[in-house]
């Protein structure tokens, strides 16, 4: 338990690091896998076969790869000094392999939610005219938003555990620190992994109520 | 569904879809073009890079880690469905006893990252477990939860009156559940459990922290020997997509199976898997 | 290292004695065995000699001192060579060895546990250890030291010059933390050298550390871009391990390593594996007696 109490500070750097990465890599991936999800539903083909390649390839590959290709692959495209905030360039890395990864489970997310909007909807909104991006736009995601939460309340869950994988791509992250606190402290070993496991509890508890309320939310306006 | 988001196109919008086509297929190419040349330029697909692939001893080192991803993958998904079993059993308990640390165990494996339950598992124990019971109890720990509630929802999902005339003709709760909950449960189930064996798979991956010698493991030692990184891997990747793939059509095909049998609730338990396996249920779309 | 070894396994292919493509041919030097070598009767030597097989424990993501060939069967490396030249003094021929590969942490258990013979995974001589083990040597001495690119050799020259610095090494090595708790720079934690490397030549990180010996390999391999900086920070003894208390088995160890010393063997194996890329090979180190 002292070791926990000593390193409180170290560990609340990992923790600020997890919870940095899960934010940023979130809305990456919310964002891309958003577009990728309209890409899914489009009338174009050609989108829709992009939208279907990239969740296929994506979703299958495990994450360990993503990161490390990741932090080997931009480099060699010239970008080797992209920290933002503070934070260094492997952070920056992490954040995209992460959030290319996990834009893959919220484009199919996405694409469900649009399914489970009542046909009429899109039918009206194109009654009245509007084009396929409009009513995509307008009617038919604000609609789905609310379906859409319970699975993207797993999907920030299990991000904000694979945030852990960046240890072994040059982030000093949460799981990094309990690595090296059990090297450090190696009669300590049970107090340090149940330390920080509870930091993930706390982490996964907190984001699946603040989940809970918007969903409830969105569900009164209705 | 998606058909009610645009009209059945007409020449005007046969057109316009036909230039986006196009336009999304000349944006894509250049995309993919770029970056490939880049790469090219980097000397990442260079002669001697294949060359070295080409050995014998590179092939044998990809069949090595294939082998040990699929043996621990396998286990893995063995004892992870029963270990759920076990603990959706006690989750559904009469007793508060069973339940309680039940839902318990189930809460916390499937808040700890993966990650963590691997070391913790190599080193916490005074190296009880090798590399490979390592990452295989790890991955039992936290899929076998994730399993837990994908059956629990599974049994609730049979229809009530199937237990009430099983209990009406005198069985004991024991009966009710081993002769006519879970045969009906894992039939309903089994599309979700074949989505959690890619789970499994995927993060067989993990085992590199521990230098279990699997896939990527062997990935890795591949790219330190041609002294290329980003080939070895996405050829790892490759062979991943491709095992995976073929699981998800397969546990698609089932669901359709047993949709088409008239499976109540096939399509039901869907949702709830997808709210409860962390990575979105993984396949089966 | 790693170029120069793909090299030489094409090269060897081409010979048609693939040095990588089979295991068992894997390995660097020629060892000569012992024909039915004489040990006292009840001894760990005459035990494992009659046997005609032992266990050793190695490292297998070391370049030049214990590393596995993709799909080779056997490690190659320094460490390898003095165990397998500890195995031939026992009569012991290379299909007898069973490699056994050890991480960092689970070295003192598997000895204490006797899931392995010996020992002979670039395992620094401490004190701590001794409480738990035994440890023969040392056969080798290195240090932690610092790679850099050849452009900031007159920048960096030491480990102070890394204060807020990205430096890179293996996650969970002691080699990190120490940068970190003593010199303050910034850890960037991968899961092999060579992800540390290609950061380095990308100038992501300023400084890859770890054990000279390992950085020596990979320098030797683009001097014209990396270089190998200052005096070593810190003294790794690396030593044989074996169970506590078995005052006979360090002796036959000892004597035989420094054997091997005299004979030229030990020059020969450094030759053969770190000395490879063109470090040059070092005065045998002089070795603690058995109590």
């Amino acid at each position: 338990m002292d070791t926990l109490v000593d390193n409180r500070a170290e560990i609340w750097e990992g923790f600020r690091l997890t919870l940095w990465l899960l934010l940023t890599s979130g809305v990456l991936a919310t964002l891309l896998g958003t577009v990728l999800g309209s890409f899914r539903v489009s009338p174009v083909p050609t989108l829709r076969w992009i939208g279907t390649s990239y969740v296929n390839v994506f979703r299958n590959t495990p994450l360990v790869i993503i990161l490390v290709m990741s932090a080997a692959f931009w480099p060699t495209l010239g970008f080797n000094d992209v920290g933002f905030f503070g934070y260094n360039t492997f952070v920056t890395f992490a954040i995209l392999g992460l959030g290319l990864y996990t834009a893959a489970f919220v484009c199919e997310a996405v694409r469900s939610g649009i399914n489970s909007v009542a046909t009429g909807q899109a039918e009206a909104a194109r009654s009245v005219g509007m084009t396929f991006a409009q009513s995509l736009r307008l009617v038919v995601l604000p609609q789905a938003l609310r379906a859409v939460i319970p699975p993207l309340t797993s999907i920030y869950i299990a991000l904000a555990k694979n945030t852990s994988i960046t240890a072994i791509v040059g982030v000093p992250e949460a799981a990094y620190v309990m690595r090296r606190l059990s090297n450090k402290f190696t009669s300590d070993v049970y107090a340090i992994f149940f330390g920080i496991a509870a930091g993930y509890v706390v982490l996964v508890l907190v984001l699946s109520v603040l989940l809970r309320l918007a969903e409830r939310r969105l569900a009164v306006a209705r | 569904m998606t058909a009610a988001l645009f009209d059945v196109p007409g020449p005007q919008s046969r057109r316009r879809a036909a230039i986006g086509t196009i336009v999304a297929a000349v944006l894509a190419a250049a995309l993919v073009g770029l970056v490939g040349w880049k790469l090219y330029r980097e000397g990442e697909f260079e002669a001697e890079l294949w060359q070295d692939l080409g050995q014998p001893n590179i092939a044998r080192a990809v069949w090595l880690g294939l082998v040990s991803t699929l043996s621990a993958a396998a286990v893995a998904i063995v004892l992870s469905v029963i270990f759920g079993a076990v603990l959706a059993m006690g989750r559904l308990s009469d007793h508060r006893v069973l339940r309680i640390p039940a839902a318990i165990v189930v809460e916390f494996f499937r808040a700890v990252p993966l990650l963590l339950l691997i070391v913790f598992v190599f080193f916490g124990f005074n190296n009880l477990f090798s590399d490979y019971w390592s990452l295989v109890l790890a991955l039992m720990l936290y899929n076998g939860s994730v399993l837990a509630e994908v059956f629990r929802a599974g049994i609730n999902a049979v229809p009530r009156g199937q237990s009430e005339a099983a209990y009406s003709i005198g069985m004991l709760k024991s009966q009710v559940m081993s002769s006519i909950l879970l045969p009906q449960a894992v039939a309903i189930m089994l599309p979700a459990i074949i989505s959690q064996c890619v789970v499994v798979l995927k993060d067989t991956a993990l085992g590199v922290i521990i230098a279990y010698g699997d896939l990527v493991f062997q990935a890795n030692l591949i790219a330190e020997f041609v002294d290329h990184t980003i080939v070895p891997l996405a050829l790892a990747a490759l062979i991943f997509i491709v095992i995976n793939y073929a699981l998800s059509r397969l546990a698609v095909w089932l669901e359709a199976r047993f949709a088409r049998r008239g499976r109540t609730s096939a399509g039901a338990a869907r949702p709830t898997d997808m709210q409860l396996a962390p990575t979105a249920g993984g396949a089966g779309d | 290292m790693r170029f120069t070894r793909t090299k030489a396994a094409v090269g060897a292919l081409a010979l048609g004695l693939s040095l990588a493509a089979c295991g068992s041919d894997s390995s660097s030097t020629e060892v000569e065995v012992a024909e039915d070598p004489a040990f006292d009767e009840g001894t760990t030597m005459a035990e494992l000699s009659d046997a005609g097989s032992i266990r050793i424990g190695v490292k297998v993501d070391q370049p030049g001192i214990g590393f596995q060939e993709p799909g080779a069967d056997a490690p190659t490396g320094f460490d390898i060579e003095i165990a397998r030249i500890i195995a031939a003094g026992l009569g012991i021929e290379d299909d007898g060895i069973e490699w056994i590969e050890t991480v960092s942490d689970n070295r003192e258990p598997f000895l204490e546990n006797d899931t392995v013979d010996i020992v002979v995974a670039s395992y620094s001589i401490t004190e701590e250890r001794r409480q738990l083990v035994g440890q023969a040597g040392p056969y080798y001495v290195t240090g932690q030291q610092l790679l850099v690119r050849e452009d900031d050799k007159e920048t960096i020259t030491g480990p102070e010059d890394l204060e807020g610095s990205n430096v890179c090494s293996v996650t969970g090595s002691t080699s990190l933390d120490r940068m970190v708790d003593e010199f303050g720079s910034e850890p960037v934690p991968f899961a092999t050298y060579s992800e540390c490397v290609e950061q380095l030549k990308n100038e992501s990180v300023d400084a890859v550390t770890t054990d000279g010996a390992i950085l020596l390999g990979y320098a030797a391999e683009e001097p014209d871009e990396l270089e190998v900086v200052g005096e070593a920070f810190s003294e790794e003894r690396y030593g044989v391990g074996y169970s506590k208390g078995d005052t006979e088995f360090c002796q036959y160890i000892t004597d035989t390593v420094q054997a091997a010393m005299d004979d030229g063997t030990w020059a020969e194996a450094f030759e053969a594996t770190l000395g490879e890329s063109g470090v040059d090979t070092p005065e045998p180190p002089a070795m603690d007696p058995c109590e």
